[in-house]
């Protein structure tokens, strides 16, 4: 069923300019998306970052609306991601407002924008539909991912996004870590906490939208979350674990974009994710920091006085 | 001690105090949890914020901190407001707050303390690491330094967070609970602190639950039940006939 020497020559950047294109593209990506990740993940905004993709499907349908009620021909790439952006972060905004209310708590607000910001969306997508204008056949892409047609412009979009992310994380990982790990001693220590969680609700944002080609609006959302959580295994250092969840997103993002373009009846976005959740499943057992084999492993080794290793020195001081 | 610590209260004017609360409400989903509260600090020395559960203590420290939202009145820090005097503030939260399997080591955190000293485009140098080993010597945790913080035990925890506070060397401290359901050898640990403080001519504020201990280790004391009950010097402040108005029922200190 799988062509595996084409797997291979893919995944080994054989397979001619146009799969080189997407599987940059898609690896630049998950890059992006693994670093922003971790920050989401230890703000526990997770469920905040689903709402705002699927927040970004009424924007795109009403992009593509609008076009064609202005007679642009089919869809138009640009307006469609700006409608996007604009949908998601008025979602984001929405969510943020609602949640101050009282007898309002985040996660019923972000659960009630994204069901109905969804709902939305597949309503105008209907009568997007039924409009006579031509283009609509690469909308439904949007929700669950393709990299079919991908053009060097937009591989150079997830590139540049990548090396944004990896810079501005360089430069605020102090001050990102102290307002993910203690929120109120930042804000007492003069750190302007709303500022730096809108930084990392704007990143995510930047990733999401971007990604929605790629991955989907529906799954775009498990490149953010997955390879972070899978990094969390392998390290107890907040950097290392930034790093290794943008090697995971990438590796996963890379991956998944040869395994689809070898089986072209499976959406990118699944197979992507597919990728990033086998990575999670190894790293679990096997992760270094506390994955269950080699935490397992070393009680074992503690157990034993046989080995000759002494028990850590957990509790020296009470 | 305790004599100087007063004298020098009283020879402050209001508005150079370390901390100078006015008319200080704050109403959190429609109930009352600070009502006008008034109060200036000592220039130095320990002391304890005491009263019944839900009495505010906890909001007092975070509304002096700019944590919470106020429905009015003003606080200044030396005379200044808040956000012009945060060098000279360092916050010490309830170990409860967090999350302590986050991904960091024990000086990872105590670095924490130094997050408004480093540059923009620089992260912390040697001499930020050397002064983060100083405090964690100082709380009697030199030697794990490079631990996971998940891997503490509560005691070691609360000496940690009290090693980042010392790492923003400020003249007033503010802490939440330091000293509840730590082990022994943490709390002789964190009294021992306290009194270096103090030498030092630092403020430092507790709120702290232990009635029975407070004659002995504090200076000064603020009794608040949603408003002052009372303040000042132990000797005075701290009386049977104060906390039986704070806690609504007649209380024996010995």
């Amino acid at each position: 069923m799988m062509d595996w020497r084409a797997l291979v020559s893919i995944l080994l950047l054989e397979g001619g300019w146009n799969t080189v294109v997407v599987m940059v593209g898609a690896a630049a990506l998950g890059f992006a998306c693994g670093a922003v990740g971790v920050f989401t993940m230890l703000r526990r905004r997770a469920l905040m970052a689903d709402a705002v993709a699927h927040a970004a499907l009424p924007g795109l349908a009403g992009g593509f609306l609008l076009g064609a009620a202005l007679g642009l021909p089919g869809r138009t790439p640009p307006l469609l991601l700006a409608g996007a952006a604009v949908a998601a972060a008025a979602a984001a905004m929405l969510i943020d407002w609602l949640s101050r209310r009282p007898r309002v708590t985040e996660d019923t607000a972000t659960a009630a924008v994204l069901a109905a910001s969804f709902g939305l969306g597949i309503a105008l997508l209907s009568i997007a539909q039924t409009l006579s204008t031509g283009g609509q056949a690469g909308l439904d892409s949007f929700l669950l991912g393709s990299t079919a047609g991908m053009l060097a412009s937009e591989a150079m979009l997830t590139a540049a996004l990548a090396v944004a992310v990896t810079i501005v994380l360089r430069l605020a990982l102090p001050k990102l870590a102290a307002v993910a790990f203690d929120p109120p001693f930042a804000a007492a220590s003069g750190l302007n906490v709303a500022r730096l969680d809108l930084l990392v609700t704007a990143l995510s944002l930047a990733c999401v939208i971007i990604g929605l080609r790629i991955v989907g609006l529906v799954l775009v959302v498990a490149l953010l979350i997955i390879p972070p959580a899978a990094a969390r295994f392998w390290s107890d250092r907040l950097g290392v674990v930034v790093a290794v969840a943008a090697l995971f997103g990438a590796a996963s993002a890379y991956v998944g974009a040869a395994l689809s373009a070898v089986l072209p009846d499976l959406p990118t976005g699944a197979v992507i994710v597919l990728c990033a959740a086998t990575l999670f499943a190894i790293s679990m057992v096997a992760g270094s920091a506390r994955g269950l084999l080699p935490l397992a492993w070393g009680r074992r080794r503690r157990a034993s006085p046989a080995s000759g290793m002494p028990a850590a020195p957990r509790s020296a001081l009470p | 001690m305790t004599e100087t610590g007063v004298s020098a209260a009283l020879s402050l004017s209001r508005d150079r105090a370390p901390l100078a609360v006015e008319d200080l409400s704050v109403v959190y989903g429609g109930q009352t949890a600070l009502d006008r509260v008034t109060w200036s600090s000592p220039a130095s020395g320990l002391l304890a914020v005491v009263g019944p559960n839900g009495a505010g203590k906890s909001t007092l420290l975070k509304a002096i901190l700019g944590l919470v939202p106020t429905s009015g009145g003003r606080v200044t820090v030396f005379g200044r407001p808040v956000d012009a005097a945060r060098d000279k503030l360092a916050y010490v939260p309830q170990r409860a707050a967090v999350d302590w399997d986050f991904p960091a080591t024990v000086l990872d955190v105590v670095l924490q303390g130094m997050v408004r000293k480093i540059g923009l485009l620089a992260g912390y140098g040697r001499d930020h690491r050397e002064r983060a080993h100083a405090c964690l010597a100082q709380v009697g945790m030199a030697d794990l330094a490079g631990r996971q913080i998940g891997a503490l035990s509560g005691g070691q925890q609360q000496r940690v967070f009290l090693a980042r506070g010392l790492a923003r060397d400020a003249a007033v401290l503010l802490l939440d609970e330091p000293l509840a359901g730590v082990d022994a050898v943490s709390e002789s640990v964190i009294l021992r602190v306290f009194d270096a403080l103090k030498r030092e001519g630092r403020l430092v504020v507790c709120v702290h639950h232990d009635l029975g201990t407070v004659a002995d280790r504090f200076d000064d004391v603020l009794v608040l039940n949603r408003s002052v009950i009372a303040a000042g010097p132990v000797a005075t402040a701290f009386v049977p006939e104060v906390l039986g108005r704070a806690y609504g029922v007649p209380l024996a200190v010995t």
